[in-house]
């Protein structure tokens, strides 16, 4: 799969987002220097249509590049801000930041409660939709700010006064950016769950003991050959997704995408932890960087219960009395 | 780091295979025989030589075979359209089953010509029905070390013997079997051979297996002392192992092992739509869409690895291992949703069908290759071994 853009934004990431940089992002830093990175060098144009001055890739091409942004564990948002600014009608007014998307708000107590957004504590921005439509919220006008996670988690809870925000336009009406949300969140767990995969084969094919590789002991080959089923699963369910010219992936395939690889979340962070041992856990190696993501990400913008039953209700909903017609009709692009 | 899961690339079914997905639809539409739900739950288990001729009249068996051999030379996701109408369909197709998935294209492959024009066309015409000889009673996933045994005479040769679990060997026409015709046990993979066995030969002996369900899916055949004549030899005299696992690709590739349990989903979800929707019920339906979303599109990836001539050997059984178990997942977590409200009656046909896949589900991951075989040859896949 050769992909210019990949080949460009590869190696900025692997100067620019080394796990010492995720760690540093993840404690302390803002991460504008690796945002300034990405920025000057154009990725949060590469939807932008050529009239705009972007680069008007198609969403087939922008999908590994997702994939990278998930295999580097990229802590900061780029690829919201990059939808965010491909959904918006008139480019010159986007400001200037990194956007976070919370399309599950909640007023209440004449507040504007944004509740667990991932990466909510590095974002310039947060992208809400209401039944009057999308609205963008200035980060620095947050009446006050909680961390919604523990240690290393950029989860955060903001709240404003009830009526702040701006409304804007968007492109036509292509999708609800919760499915939206769900898509690129599926795409960083699929790339999450392949790295966490690939440790753990290293690991058991380096780690000896009782005078062979860990990797020799059939029990272990089990558990990385079912380890191994879940990553083709879940990356077969977010290709199948992005498998589109242009826009975002239809609603059934982000639901099918974020339930398919959540459910495998769980099984694969849980299995990579046993087999590495105790080392997995320590804040040094660089395991948890990914399965602490598994966790949370599981959870982001609908775990596989919440997606069920929509999709449950849709199969329901359907005149088709063959679930695989169903499904053929909503598979297609 | 690894090739294995780089070779699951979406594929994508070509459009020249939506219209025979419509003639398909439209024949069981006509040709369909009317079955209760449970008898449609045996999905390929069920025997129907009739059905199986107007499948072939159709021009539908043998599907992937050349044309000069009466085949209708359509690739194999033509054949993955086809398979999946006839199982979602829940139609009777096991008298034709093996011979069209794997014995054909095993002949085909290895075949001289003599035996392909003699053969091919009797399969395509549904004259010609086929079983595999694969396990013994003491060769079960340790397959190579099988027991019957070839001696080569003046005019062929001798067959001595005994294969079991032989689905439908007692009542088809052909067998492939698996048999040693040089070496001991110890040789493992080396010395072994494939023939093709007319099973009405003198010394040939059939037994049908009754199983837990009443049915007679699978049979015990000996051999004693039958005489084969020299064309009975498919392939390279000692190299049947490596034929054997070139034809398990087809064998577990194909959507037959995603859909074993769909007939009971559909069936299932056709009463929840009668007003019976729950939340729960609603999230499992909706659990089991994404299933099997997923291992569709598994399998017609694997699918595509066969239409561009590959032997995708372990991607196949990576499918089946992750599949079966969806597969097997359907009746488990229906047992526990039906029994759930004992004051609810629930449709008869959908208990018998639920009644049927739940016994039967074990075979799902014994067919074909064991979960612990599987898994070994995917960590082999994967460089562990």
């Amino acid at each position: 799969m050769t992909n210019i853009f990949v080949e460009a934004l590869e190696p900025i990431l692997a100067h620019h987002c080394k796990t010492s940089d995720v760690r540093r992002i993840e404690s302390n830093d803002s991460g504008h220097s690796l945002f300034e990175k990405i920025s000057d060098a154009g990725f949060f144009e590469l939807l932008t249509d050529e009239s705009d001055g972007g680069a008007g890739i198609s969403t087939r091409d922008l999908f590994p590049i997702l994939l990278l942004l998930g295999q580097y564990a990229v802590p900061l948002p780029i690829a919201q801000t990059i939808a965010a600014r491909w959904l918006w009608k008139n480019h010159a007014s986007i400001p200037n930041g990194l956007i976070a998307f919370a399309p599950h708000h909640t007023v209440k107590d004449e507040l504007l409660i944004c509740a667990n957004i991932p990466m909510g504590r590095v974002s310039q921005f947060f992208v809400i939709q209401d039944r009057l439509g999308y609205k963008i919220l200035n980060c620095a006008d947050a009446i006050n700010i909680y961390d919604s996670g523990i240690h290393g988690s950029l989860l955060a809870t903001l709240n404003w006064e009830s009526h702040a925000g701006q409304f804007f336009d968007i492109k036509n009406s292509p999708t609800d950016l919760m499915s939206l949300s769900a898509s690129l969140k599926a795409v960083e767990l699929a790339a999450s769950i392949k790295k966490v995969f690939d440790m753990t084969l290293q690991y058991a094919n380096d780690r000896v003991q009782f005078g062979k590789s860990i990797g020799k002991f059939q029990a272990i080959q089990h558990q990385l050959s079912v380890m191994a089923e879940h990553v083709a699963a879940a990356s077969i369910a977010v290709q199948a997704a992005f498998d589109i010219e242009t826009g975002p992936p239809s609603r059934m395939l982000s639901a099918i995408a974020k339930s398919r690889t959540s459910e495998s979340a769980q099984l694969i962070a849980a299995t990579a932890h046993a087999v590495h041992g105790a080392i997995g856990i320590t804040y040094e190696y660089d395991l948890q960087i990914y399965t602490r993501r598994l966790h949370h990400a599981r959870m982001a913008y609908g775990s596989e219960s919440y997606w069920n039953q929509w999709i449950g209700e849709q199969v329901l909903a359907s005149p088709s009395t063959q679930l695989s017609d169903f499904i053929q009709m909503t598979s297609q692009p | 780091m690894n090739n294995l899961l780089d070779n699951f690339q979406l594929a994508r079914l070509p459009q020249s295979s939506d219209a025979l997905r419509i003639e398909v639809k439209q024949f069981l539409n006509e040709a369909m025989p009317t079955l209760s739900a449970d008898r449609r739950a045996r999905s390929w288990f069920g025997f129907d030589p009739e059905f199986s001729q107007r499948l072939a009249e159709r021009g539908w068996v043998g599907l992937t075979l050349p044309k000069t051999y009466g085949g209708a030379e359509l690739d194999a996701f033509s054949r993955f359209v086809l398979v999946e109408e006839l199982l979602c369909a829940g139609s009777p197709v096991a008298a034709h089953w093996i011979a069209d998935r794997q014995s054909g294209p095993l002949i085909f492959k290895y075949g001289t010509e003599k035996q392909k024009s003699f053969y091919l066309p009797l399969i395509c015409q549904a004259k010609a029905f086929f079983c595999i000889g694969m396990s013994e009673p003491n060769s079960g996933s340790d397959l190579s070390s099988v027991a019957t045994r070839a001696v080569k005479t003046d005019q062929g040769w001798r067959l001595n013997g005994q294969k079991i679990w032989t689905t439908n060997g007692h009542q088809c026409h052909f067998a492939i079997a698996l048999v040693r015709t040089s070496g001991t046990s110890a040789d493992r993979h080396a010395g072994l051979s494939q023939f093709i066995i007319d099973l009405s030969l003198p010394g040939v002996t059939r037994k049908p297996i009754v199983d837990l369900t009443g049915d007679q899916h699978f049979s015990e055949i000996f051999f004693e002392n039958v005489m084969l004549n020299e064309d009975a030899l498919i392939g390279v005299e000692g190299q049947g192992w490596d034929q054997v696992i070139a034809e398990l690709a087809f064998e577990r590739s194909g959507p037959e092992r995603v859909y074993s349990s769909i007939v009971l989903l559909d069936e299932w979800i056709k009463w929840l739509k009668q007003g019976r929707a729950t939340p729960q019920r609603i999230a499992m339906v909706g659990r089991f869409t994404v299933h099997l979303s997923t291992l569709r599109n598994m399998s017609i990836a694997v699918t595509h690895q066969l239409v561009e001539d590959k032997s995708p050997v372990i991607e196949a059984a990576l499918v089946k291992d992750i599949a079966t178990e969806f597969e097997q997942h359907i009746p488990a977590l229906l047992e526990d949703e039906m029994g759930s409200d004992p004051n609810e009656i629930i449709d008869p046909n959908l208990l018998r069908a639920l009644a049927y896949v739940s016994q039967m589900a074990p075979t799902y991951s014994l067919r074909g290759g064991t979960r612990e075989i599987l898994r070994g040859m995917i960590a082999r896949g994967l460089g562990l071994r």
